[in-house]
């Protein structure tokens, strides 16, 4: 077998558009996905019994039903009952809610490990639930869980590459159209698996410079 | 201490992998005669068919694939008197299965055109087929520049996805799907407003789901079936010529697309 890397690569464009994106795929659901765990994890600790049970739901449906599952439905299922969104945004919704759903899992377990007395000592001070869940509790949970919220929101940006199923133009479907195109199967996914390895180290040492800077401090 | 004793073992393990592929390599240079030769030897012939391809390869309530190209495949496997293996493709990944020879051969609605033509060989035609462009009757479309603007749904690899390109207007807004599975479920959810198929497979689209008031809007290309098989492979070709010349000749063909297609197969190019 011989190799013709030139033959894929002559559609750089179409690799360049699937690798923007997937990186604003990624991104957009990185920062809502990350505030909506917040906000369930919120949920868990402080909220009403019938929220708990909502959140609760939720987390469990997401975490236990596979990702192309769930964008089927809202891509192609949903429209039955006069949703229409358009791939993309079908795409973006299904990514928030995974990362969302997961996230809010791995942060129970940090805000679980908040030491009883350090929220005692905060409410002494007169700090109100918020206050406290946001200054307090939130902040060290991050630290304690920053190396497994930032696996999740790589293993999004991998799952990202099924979008392509919607028709999504992404990395994976660049790849894929170019293939179908010109037949260069092997040279086509050797080109995204290395551009994927290359996102996923960048993303995780982008992430790892970030959290101690912008979510807990050092 | 164990931990230590996997680490080595492990890189033992990469290590035999990578001094075996020099051999792997010339086992593959070897093997360059006819894939007839491995075919009577090994008394099995894998053939790539489509399973979600009605009426052309699909699979019945008991889980048996049939249709039109599974049809031809066990012909072909009878008339060369060896045991059929069938390999389920779809329509982006067939090709590689023949180039990575997963398959002998790949009967799965293939189409000729020259792109396909640089990589891989073609048999005579065993089966008619065209591609059109279907929509709802309320939506105006009578030539190819009525498509600009609107959504397209196409299968991505499937000749309609390269055709279309080559006579549609550069605004046409495609919407590519892994299958045609998917592609139907974006019409039928109203997700495309248009849809670019076979006319076997929207006949069965539209034969389920009269709510859409979907029609046949354009013919693409007229492009019948033909069998693909690994480039140069002359011997092979030459075989598979005879068996469906002879069926050709003696009626076979046309019992077989009465039967999936509702006509007969008619006059098929060599």
């Amino acid at each position: 077998m011989e190799f013709d890397f030139g033959a894929v690569l002559v559609d750089w464009r179409l690799l360049l558009k699937g690798l923007v994106w997937t990186l604003g795929l990624t991104a957009v659901a990185t920062v809502i996905g990350l505030v909506v765990g917040v906000g369930c994890a919120w949920i868990r600790a402080h909220g009403s019994k019938p929220a708990r049970v909502v959140v609760g739901a939720y987390v469990e449906l997401i975490r236990n039903t596979p990702f192309i599952v769930q964008l089927f439905f809202i891509f192609f299922g949903l429209p039955a009952a006069g949703v229409m969104l358009t791939p993309e945004i079908a795409a973006v919704i299904a990514m928030v809610l995974n990362l969302g759903a997961y996230s809010t899992e791995i942060l129970r377990a940090g805000i679980e490990a908040t030491p009883r007395g350090q929220i005692e000592a905060a409410e002494s001070l007169a700090l109100s639930p918020l206050q406290v869940f946001l200054h307090v509790v939130l902040p060290p949970s991050f630290k304690r869980v920053w190396p497994a919220l930032v696996s999740q929101i790589i293993i999004v940006m991998l799952g990202s590459s099924v979008c392509g199923q919607i028709s999504v133009e992404e990395l994976s479907y660049a790849a894929n159209l170019i293939q179908s195109r010109n037949f260069r199967a092997f040279e086509a996914f050797i080109i995204a698996t290395a551009v994927y390895l290359l996102l996923a180290v960048l993303l995780r040492r982008l992430l790892n410079w970030a959290g101690p800077r912008f979510f807990f401090g050092r | 201490m164990r931990v230590a004793l996997a680490v080595v073992r492990s890189r033992r393990v990469a290590l035999t992998i990578f001094a075996a592929l020099p051999l792997l390599a010339a086992a593959g240079a070897a093997q360059a005669q006819s894939a007839l030769d491995a075919i009577t030897k090994s008394k099995t012939i894998k053939i790539a068919v489509p399973t979600d391809y009605p009426p052309y390869g699909f699979v019945d309530t008991s889980m048996k694939p049939q249709g039109y190209d599974i049809e031809m495949a066990e012909l072909i496997a009878a008339k060369l008197g060896v045991k059929l293996q069938l390999v389920p493709v779809s329509s982006a990944n067939r090709i590689p299965y023949l180039q990575t020879k997963k398959a002998d051969l790949v009967i799965s609605t293939l189409g000729k055109n020259p792109e396909r033509e640089k990589v891989i060989d073609f048999t005579a035609a065993y089966a008619p087929f065209f591609q059109g462009v279907f929509g709802p009757k309320s939506m105006a479309v009578k030539s190819f520049a009525d498509l600009g603007g609107k959504t397209v749904g196409v299968t991505r690899g499937a000749m309609e996805d390269q055709e279309l390109g080559k006579v549609a207007p550069a605004n046409t807004d495609y919407k590519r799907f892994e299958d045609n599975n998917a592609t139907v479920a974006a019409f039928v959810s109203g997700q495309t407003q248009l849809v670019a198929m076979s006319g076997a497979v929207a006949a069965e689209m539209i034969r389920k789901n009269p709510q859409l008031g979907a029609e046949y809007k354009l013919t693409i290309k007229d492009s019948p079936c033909f069998i693909g098989i690994a480039k140069g492979d002359d011997a092979l070709k030459a075989k598979l010529n005879e068996i469906i010349g002879a069926a050709r000749r003696d009626g076979t063909l046309d019992k077989m697309s009465l039967k999936w297609l509702g006509k007969p197969a008619g006059e098929l190019p060599l």
